[in-house]
């Protein structure tokens, strides 16, 4: 058997691995958000009321976190086919602060003295079953007409359209799923934690979020794994990067964007005409 | 009671605009979302705290102290994390997603040396109240607007009516053809960044003041708050982004007021994604201006 450390290490790298996937199919379809953290606090608090109030199953509170999550993701997600870019982050950042404040106020779940006494129902088990599944499915998209689809959409929008691909439908899509996946990582994280307030779900897990997905690489699932391993098992090896955590990937953040803004692993993609800037 | 707490949201809402106008001169010249900006601002407010400690409670002090440092660090955060990401034309989200990295090392960073507390800010501004009918303001209230406006009207002036500011105009109009006209654009985007900076920091020592109470976490809540007025606003609209700042601090005013006190944020972020969804050019901003800078 494992010891309960390195059980629980695992059970974060399953976590950090699930939320970073929920990030990764929006931008993979040049979908930036900002909120995930929101959708995330959605999925917890709604699967551990359903646990810990009625004593449903934790599979079908798992479910119901998940899909509450994706129709809040559906109704963002649909003022994002008209905005993009800067308006879609920014935007993405109000919906968290939203959720966020709304959790902070709402009575019934604690408000700011937080939501305790959730029975521990995330397992090593769970978690590796759900990772699983979940990378299957990302390999089953890649090379499907969906995942060309959203590298079309992403690469370059008019052309993708153009070539008959269903903006609409594609990118709410993208956007919706990404929420149902935060909301499952919310569900089992709230089931690990035990204890959940609105301040762990703020701009700072949307940040740690995006920022794994950067460390991979934007638009590559593998990518989002490595960084989830790296924001995950880092500061567990090296103490320094414990005690000075964000500050180390803040760092390492703005180094990346200077020297290796595709990611840190994979390659830069071609430009159309060289020595000219991406768009 | 309805244009006092007009007259209040005016106040609050001063201080709003501040921080949204430095959001604004970044964005408007470089078309760059600085999302380090509320951090900035939080800087400036523990510049004004720790310069009230020493002086022992002077508020101009304080002022000049947060003006100065927070500059300094703006340009630092242009020299250190900006330029080195323009030189090399990356992806166009690039500058911004390094400031978010910028954000983050500087709130861990004030974690460590001011405390994870919220902390009173003291000062010795004599307690007057000033009636006028049925109006009552304090001199604090005076204070806090009279610097806010100070500082717009000499931005205003600035940017208007000055050489430098022209030159900020063109470069922000079209920095290619600025630079072919001679101007050094290099200098003038890292004056942006400090005069950006300098007003964040400002307004941190007046919510220091008019709050009593700062902590290292004050700059992810006035960041957004100054996004959402930027977009009220218009992308890149100095105006737009004071009259956005007046009009965020009354409605938040009113809200407390009439309706439940603590949505009173929510209601900033639900303005700011009805303004979104519905004109997203801003409320005095042209849709063109849109157009050319999304």
């Amino acid at each position: 058997m494992i010891d309960p450390y390195t059980e629980s290490v695992l059970i974060f790298l399953g976590i950090n691995t699930v939320l970073a996937l929920s990030l990764a199919l929006p931008v993979s379809a040049g979908l930036l958000s900002l909120g995930q953290g929101g959708f995330m606090a959605i999925g917890a608090y709604a699967s551990a009321a359903l646990t810990t109030w009625y004593g449903a199953p934790f599979p079908l509170a798992l479910a119901v976190g998940a899909l509450l999550a994706a129709l809040a993701g559906l109704a963002v997600g649909f003022p994002a086919l008209r905005i993009k870019g800067v308006y879609l982050l920014i935007l993405t950042m109000g919906f968290g602060e939203i959720v966020r404040i709304f959790f902070l106020n709402f009575e019934p779940t604690g408000a700011a003295s937080g939501f305790g006494g959730i029975h521990q129902a995330t397992t090593l088990t769970g978690v590796t079953v759900t990772v699983v599944v979940l990378l299957l499915f990302f390999a089953q998209i890649r090379g499907s007409r969906i995942g060309r689809a959203l590298e079309a959409l992403r690469e370059d929008e008019l052309a993708a359209e153009v070539m008959g691909i269903e903006l609409t439908r594609l990118k709410l899509a993208a956007f919706g799923v990404g929420a149902l996946i935060a909301g499952l990582g919310g569900a089992l994280y709230a089931h690990y934690a035990l204890f959940i307030d609105s301040a762990q779900f703020g701009f700072h897990r949307s940040a740690e979020i995006f920022i794994i997905v950067l460390l991979g690489g934007m638009g590559s699932f593998w990518g989002a794994v490595a960084g989830a391993a790296a924001v995950t098992l880092l500061p567990e090896l090296l103490r320094v990067i414990q005690e000075w955590r964000m500050t180390f990937f803040g760092t390492l953040l703005v180094a990346m964007m200077i020297w290796r803004p595709w990611g840190l692993i994979g390659r830069p993609r071609p430009r159309l005409i060289p020595g000219t800037p991406d768009a | 009671m309805l244009l006092q707490q007009v007259v209040n949201g005016v106040m609050l809402g001063s201080t709003y605009a501040l921080i949204a106008i430095g959001y604004t001169l970044v964005f408007g010249v470089l078309h760059l979302v600085h999302l380090a900006h509320g951090e900035v601002f939080m800087i400036g407010a523990f510049i004004g705290l720790y310069v009230v400690l020493w002086t022992g409670g002077g508020v101009v002090p304080a002022l000049v102290g947060a003006l100065l440092g927070t500059a300094l660090l703006g340009v630092l955060i242009e020299l250190v994390a900006f330029r080195p990401i323009r030189a090399r034309g990356g992806h166009f989200l690039a500058p911004m997603i390094s400031t978010i990295g910028v954000g983050i090392v500087l709130q861990e960073v004030a974690t460590r040396l001011f405390g994870s507390e919220l902390v009173g800010f003291p000062h010795r501004l004599e307690p007057v109240t000033f009636r006028l009918g049925p109006l009552t303001v304090t001199s604090l209230q005076l204070l806090i607007l009279g610097v806010a406006l100070a500082l717009m009207i000499a931005l205003h002036v600035f940017v208007a009516r000055t050489r430098l500011g022209m030159a900020m105009r063109a470069t922000a109009e079209n920095l290619l053809t600025a630079r072919l006209l001679g101007i050094n654009t290099t200098r003038i985007i890292l004056l942006t960044f400090a005069i950006a900076s300098a007003l964040g920091g400002a307004a941190g020592v007046l919510v220091g003041l008019s709050f009593n109470a700062i902590s290292p976490f004050m700059g992810i809540d006035m960041g957004v708050k100054g996004l959402a007025i930027m977009l009220i606003g218009g992308l890149g609209n100095i105006h737009g982004a004071m009259l956005g700042g007046m009009a965020l601090g009354v409605i938040e005013v009113l809200s407390v007021a009439y309706l439940a006190s603590s949505y009173r944020d929510a209601f900033a972020f639900a303005m700011m994604i009805a303004i979104l969804l519905l004109r997203p050019q801003g409320l005095f901003g042209s849709a063109e201006a849109v157009e050319s800078r999304v």
